[in-house]
This record gives C-alpha cells, structure tokens and sequence, in this order.
C-alpha cells in the first residue's frame, strides 16, 4: 500500500470512530438532562419557562461536543490537510 | 459537494473574492436595515398603528423579557447587541427555505465573526460594570491559581460558539445535500424542515448564551462586598 491509500483509510476509519464514539456521549448526557427536566418539569411545573431555558442552554452545551466531532470528523473527510498534500505531490505541483 | 459557502465565488478580481457568504450576509443586512428602517419610519404612540409596528414591537419585546429572563439587570442597553445577533443569525437560517440560497452561518468566517463581538463586548461590560481592577480581578477567582484556567474558559468558550453555529447549520446543509443524491424525493424536504428548526433553536441558543456571558462578566463578585463599601 502506498502513503496515499495509509492515510485515505486511516482517515475514514478515525473519521467512523470520532462519530461513534462522539454521538454515544453527548446522547447519554442529553437523555439524563432531558429525563433530569422532565422530573422537575413535573414536580414544578410552575417554573417551566425557566427549566426549559436552561434545558435549552445545557443541551446546545452538551450538543456541542457532538458538533465538534461532527466537525473533525468532516474536516478528515473532506479537507484532510495531510491527504490535500499526498494528492499535490502525487498532481507533481 | 462544498463544505461552506465561502467556496461558491460569484466575482474575483485579483484577490479580492466576493464569494457567496458575503453577497448572502450583505442580502441580509439590507433585509434588515431597509425593513426596520420602513417600519420605524412612522411610529406612532397612539392606539392607530400599523401591523408592521405592531408586529416589530412584539418581536422588540419579546427579546427583551428574554434578555431579562436570563438575569441581565439592565436589558435595554443590550437589547440593541443580543437582539441584532438573535434577528440575523435568524432570518440567516430562516432563508434557507428559498433555493439558491447559501446560509452564511454555514461558513465559519462568519460564526467566528459573530463570536468575536462577544469575545470583545463580554470585557466591556464588565468594565463597566465593575471597573477595570474588579473585572479584571474575577479572573482571579477563587484563587490566582485559576488564572489560566479562566483565560482558557474565556477563548474556549468564544470558539465553542462560533464552532456550535457553523457545525449545527453545515451539517444541516450537507445532510440535505447528501439526501438529494440519495432519496431525492421527500426525506430532504423533512430534513430541511428539521434544518429550519434546528437554525432557530441555534439562533436562541446563540443570543441566550451570549446573554449569559455578558451577564457573568457585569455580575460583581459574590464573595466581596460590593464595589462602593470595599474602597
């Protein structure tokens, strides 16, 4: 196998793992917060406005952490800078 | 396939590109200017008003009660930041439903561009607020040790919004985009439904947490008395 076919593979399987492993954690945590909100939603629901405010808020926090390896995951596909190189030097620029 | 709209160049001369994130967030800000402009231009305090004021004031108002859930203790000096960041980012990810239309939140250029007015408008308020010893002292909190930590808080959590808008907004584009050479019927439709509310809950989410961050830098420190009786 040549450098190019290394680093294409090792991209898409790094690239498979960031999403499995970075869907499974943040989709624990957002089911605890939600099952946590819809508990005190339930006991209280007087202060629903502000339990579905922070729930909004700590949910787009948790979400991120997903987006990041959404993001990374992204970038190894389609903008991986060590692939971009292979491919340039393989081009002969 | 693209990853963001700053690829799609309409015009280049030397390098100076005007490519689709730009001409986009330009549409946008004439939207929004030339229409606040139109309905401000007759406001009228009396029980005969138009439907577009009305309509405006509700939008106004409803921005402000949540500036003031969130616990800013003045929300009109902010409504005029926190209410143009919520409209634009917005009507940004509301466009979407026109076609040919490229979200500029999709572009990290201007996600990064919006984090950055609350990376510098959080410190300024709180400079305000508490003067410059005492902002500058909540970085030591709890103990000097922290000073780095709080730093790091502070860059860390201007590149978590920037990169929560642009992640949330491209991955609903692309996953549009990949749809369409897929199932090219009906799902991409009810992804791009599912897109427009995901773009709204980020444009709260955008402006409320930027709420809280002007909030906690204007908030004085809980463990001193206040600013006036310690000097």
């Amino acid at each position: 196998m040549d450098s190019t076919t290394i680093i294409a593979m090792v991209s898409i399987i790094t690239a498979g793992i960031t999403t499995c492993l970075g869907v499974l954690g943040p989709a624990l945590g957002e089911g605890r917060a939600v099952a946590a909100a819809l508990t005190s939603l339930a006991q209280q629901p007087d202060a629903s406005a502000t339990i579905t405010r922070t729930l909004f808020v700590g949910l787009a926090m948790i979400e991120s952490t997903a987006i990041y390896s959404f993001v990374v995951s992204m970038i190894l596909i389609f903008a991986n800078p060590f692939w971009n190189h292979f491919i340039d030097l393989a081009a002969g620029k | 396939m693209h990853l963001s709209p700053d690829q799609i160049i309409f015009w280049q001369y030397g390098f100076l590109k005007l490519n689709a994130t730009i001409v986009f967030t330009w549409l946008l800000m004439l939207v929004l200017v030339v229409g606040s402009r139109l309905v401000t231009r007759h406001l009228s305090t009396d029980l005969q008003r138009s439907r577009w004021q009305n309509c405006l004031e509700i939008v106004v108002l409803a921005i402000l009660k949540q500036i003031e859930e969130v616990g800013l203790s003045n929300a009109r000096q902010f409504v005029g930041f926190l209410g143009t960041l919520f409209l634009f980012i917005a009507l940004a990810n509301f466009c979407t439903i026109f076609p040919g239309y490229e979200p500029p939140t999709g572009s990290l250029s201007t996600t990064a561009a919006l984090a950055l007015c609350v990376f510098v408008a959080a410190p300024l308020a709180g400079i305000e607020y508490q003067g410059l010893r005492g902002y500058l002292k909540s970085y030591l909190e709890p103990t000097f040790i922290m000073l780095p930590f709080n730093i790091i808080s502070e860059i860390s959590r201007t590149l978590a919004l920037a990169v929560r808008l642009f992640g949330n907004i491209m991955s609903g584009s692309m996953i549009v985009a990949i749809l369409l050479t897929i199932t090219p019927f009906l799902f991409p439709i009810v992804m791009s439904l599912l897109g427009l509310l995901t773009g709204m809950v980020q444009a709260y989410i955008f402006s409320i947490l930027a709420a809280v961050y002007l909030a906690a830098a204007m908030q004085s420190n809980p463990h001193e008395p206040p600013k006036k009786m310690a000097s």
